[in-house]
C-alpha cells in the first residue's frame, strides 16, 4: 500500500526533526503540571465533596479539565507540527518526487495525513497516560474517559487536517503555522460570538469547542462526531483539490 | 494499446498568464533513443519536462506515454517514467539507501525486488561508497547522482533528466555523461541541457527549442551529414567546374564553399583522393590544399547560435537547413 509508504516517510521525517520532540516535551510538561494541580485540588476538597449527596467523581473533576486544556494546547501546537508537511516540500521542491510517482493525489494527501495522525496518537497517548495512572489507586469512570478520549481524538485529527490544507497553500512553513493557528482559534471561539454561548445558535454549531464540550461531558452524539468527521473530510478534499489545481496554475 | 512510440507529444501549448512558455510543440521518441533537448536558458525546456512528467498541466495538447494518455490515465503512464527535475527532489535527512528504498516503494517495489533494485541503482550511479551517508552531508556531485539513482531505481522505460550536469566540476560532468550514455543502452532518455557538447557526447537525436517553439528536430547522424562534419576541404588555384569533380571516381558529394574552395565527401577515400590528385595534375587545377574534417565539427554549436538568434528564430522552419549544394 503506497499510502502507508508515504505515511511512514512523513512520520519518520517528523520524528527526525527536533521540532516534534520539543513539541512533545512542552505538551507533556504543561499537561503534567495541570494534571497535578487538578489532583491537588481534588485531594484538598475531597472530604467536603464526600458530604454531598451525589458527589462528582475523580474522572469528572480531573479528567474533564485536563482534556479541556489538552484540546486548547494541542490547538496551539499542532499548527507547528503540520506546517512542514507540504510547505517545506514545496520550498525544497521535493514534492515532485511524489507527484511523478504512479500514485494518486488522494493517496499522497491521505498518506501524509496518516503520518501526521501517527504522531498525534503519540501526543494523545501521553495525555491519556495521566488519568490512566490513577486507575490503580481509585475507581475511574471508564465511559466518561472513553468519550473524552474520542472527543480529543476527533478534535485533534480535524485540526491536523486543517493544518495539512493550509500547509498546501504556501511554501512558507511559518506562514502556514500562523494561518492554521488563526483559523483554528476562530473556529474554537466561534460560539463566544453568539448571544448565547454554549447554546444552539447557528453560528455556535460551527464551533469546534461547542462540539468538543459535548463529548467531554460524556455525551457521545452522532451530531458532534459527524461535525468533526465532516470538518476533517472537507479539509482533506480541499488539500487534494489544491494539489490538483497547482498543475494548472498560471 | 501500446504503440511503437514510447512518448508522443502533440501540439503542446502552455501559457503562464499572457506569456506562452511553450508553443505548438510536437515530438516523439522511440524506444532506445537518447534525445537531447537543447535550448538557451528560459526557452521552455524545464516547462516542457514538467508537462511531460505530469507535474504541470498543458494549456492544450496531448501527451501519450507507451500508449497511455498522460492526462487521462496518469498513473499507468507514470509507471514508465523516471524523472530528475532541475533541482533534485532529495530528502536531505535520509541516508542514500533509505531514500532510494522509499523511492522504490513509491513505485510499488517490495521485498527482494526492492533490495535488488536499490542495489543496482547504487551500483550504477557509483554510490557504493556512501549508501549509509545522510544525503544532506554529501557533495553536490554525489547528490546529483542520488538524484539520477532516484530516477532509475524502478527501471523505467523512459528516463527524463533536466540539466543533470549543472553546477558540477568537469570530472563529475564527465562521470554523469558516462552514466547517461550507459543508461541509453537499455532505456530511452530525454536529456535537457543548454550545453552543446553534452548532446554531441551522448545523444542520438537532438531538438532545439527557442522561445517555446521547436526550431530543429533531427537525428545527430543526419545533422552531421548535412553539415561539414565528414567533408574534406579542398582548394585549387584554378578551380574546375563542380560537375567535373562530381564525375570523379570515389567522390560522393561536392559542395562549393567560396571561390576555389570545395567541401567534398568520399565514398572511398583512397580512390577519391587519388583520382582528384591525378585529374588536378592532368588538367592543371593546381591543388593547394586537401585537409581532413575536424574531429569535433563545430556544426551543432553554429546551428544552435543561428537558430536561437531571435531574428533568425522568427522565420526559421523546424527542419535543419539544407546543405549548401549547388
Amino acid at each position: 500500500m503506497t499510502l502507508l509508504v508515504i505515511a511512514h516517510a512523513e512520520l519518520r521525517s517528523l520524528l527526525r526533526s527536533p521540532l516534534a520532540w520539543a513539541t512533545l516535551a512542552s505538551v507533556c510538561a504543561l499537561l503534567a503540571w495541570l494534571f497535578l494541580l487538578q489532583i491537588d485540588q481534588y485531594t484538598l476538597y475531597r472530604s467536603q465533596l464526600l458530604a454531598l449527596a451525589n458527589p462528582p467523581g475523580v474522572t469528572e473533576l480531573v479528567v474533564k479539565p485536563l482534556f479541556g486544556s489538552a484540546g486548547l494546547i494541542l490547538m496551539m501546537v499542532l499548527p507547528v507540527i503540520t506546517m512542514r508537511s507540504f510547505a517545506e516540500q514545496a520550498r525544497n521542491q521535493t514534492l515532485t518526487l511524489l507527484t511523478t510517482a504512479p500514485i494518486s493525489l488522494t493517496a499522497i494527501v491521505l498518506g501524509k495525513f496518516a503520518g501526521l495522525c501517527g504522531f498525534l496518537l503519540l501526543l494523545i497517548g501521553v495525555v491519556l497516560a495521566m488519568p490512566l495512572s490513577l486507575a490503580s489507586a481509585t475507581h475511574l469512570d471508564w465511559g466518561l474517559l472513553a468519550a473524552a478520549s474520542l472527543g480529543l481524538l476527533l478534535l485533534t485529527t480535524s485540526f491536523t487536517a486543517v493544518g495539512l490544507y493550509i500547509s498546501s497553500l504556501t511554501s512558507h512553513p511559518g506562514a502556514a503555522a500562523m494561518l492554521t493557528f488563526g483559523l483554528l482559534l476562530i473556529l474554537w471561539f466561534l460560539e463566544s460570538a453568539t448571544s448565547d454561548p454554549g447554546g444552539t445558535a447557528t453560528l455556535a454549531q460551527f464551533s469546534t469547542l461547542h462540539h468538543y464540550r459535548g463529548l467531554l461531558s460524556g455525551l457521545v452524539s452522532s451530531g458532534d462526531i459527524g461535525y468533526f468527521l465532516i470538518l476533517t473530510l472537507l479539509a482533506l478534499s480541499l488539500t487534494r483539490l489544491r494539489l490538483h489545481s497547482q498543475r494548472y496554475q498560471a | 494499446m501500446p504503440t511503437s512510440k514510447l512518448i508522443e507529444v502533440e501540439n503542446l501549448h502552455r501559457n503562464f498568464g499572457a506569456v506562452a512558455a511553450v508553443r505548438d510543440l510536437s515530438f516523439s521518441l522511440n524506444s532506445g533513443e537518447v534525445l537531447g533537448f537543447l535550448g538557451p536558458n528560459g526557452a521552455g525546456k524545464s516547462t516542457t519536462m514538467r508537462i511531460i512528467t505530469g507535474n504541470l498541466a498543458p494549456t492544450s495538447g496531448q501527451i501519450t506515454l507507451g500508449g497511455y494518455d498522460l492526462l487521462r490515465e496518469p498513473i499507468a503512464a507514470r509507471r514508465l517514467l523516471g524523472y530528475l527535475p532541475d533541482s533534485p527532489p532529495l530528502y536531505r535527512d535520509c541516508s542514500v539507501r533509505e531514500f532510494l528504498d522509499f523511492c522504490g516503494r513509491l513505485h510499488g517495489l517490495r521485498g527482494k525486488h526492492l533490495t535488488e533494485a536499490v542495489d543496482r541503482a547504487i551500483d550504477r550511479c557509483g554510490l557504493g561508497d556512501v549508501p549509509r551517508k545522510i544525503i544532506g552531508h554529501l557533495s553536490k556531485g554525489y547528490q546529483q547522482r542520488v538524484g539520477i539513482a532516484q530516477a532509475i531505481v524502478h527501471d523505467p522505460e523512459l528516463v527524463i533528466l533536466d540539466e543533470p550536469t549543472v553546477g558540477l566540476d568537469p570530472r563529475q560532468i564527465d562521470e554523469i555523461r558516462q552514466l547517461v550514455r550507459e543508461l541509453g543502452e537499455n532505456h530511452s532518455v530525454i536529456l535537457s541541457t543548454h550545453i552543446l557538447s553534452e548532446v554531441q557526447a551522448v545523444c542520438s537525436h537532438v531538438q532545439i527549442i527557442n522561445q517555446g517553439e521547436l526550431v530543429l528536430k533531427s537525428s545527430l547522424a543526419d545533422l552531421e551529414s548535412t553539415t561539414t562534419g565528414r567533408h574534406f576541404r579542398i582548394r585549387f588555384l584554378t578551380p574546375p567546374e563542380v560537375s567535373a569533380l562530381n564525375e570523379l571516381a570515389g567522390i560522393d558529394e561536392v559542395l562549393v564553399e567560396t571561390d576555389g574552395d570545395f567541401l567534398i565527401s568520399f565514398t572511398d577515400q583512397t580512390l577519391g583522393t587519388e583520382s582528384v590528385l591525378r585529374k588536378s595534375l592532368e588538367l592543371g587545377w593546381g591543388l593547394t590544399e586537401l585537409s581532413p574534417p575536424a574531429a569535433h565539427p563545430p556544426s551543432l554549436e553554429q546551428l544552435f547560435l543561428q537558430l536561437t538568434d531571435e531574428a533568425v528564430a522568427n522565420e526559421s522552419a523546424p527542419n535543419p537547413p539544407e546543405p549548401i549544394s549547388q
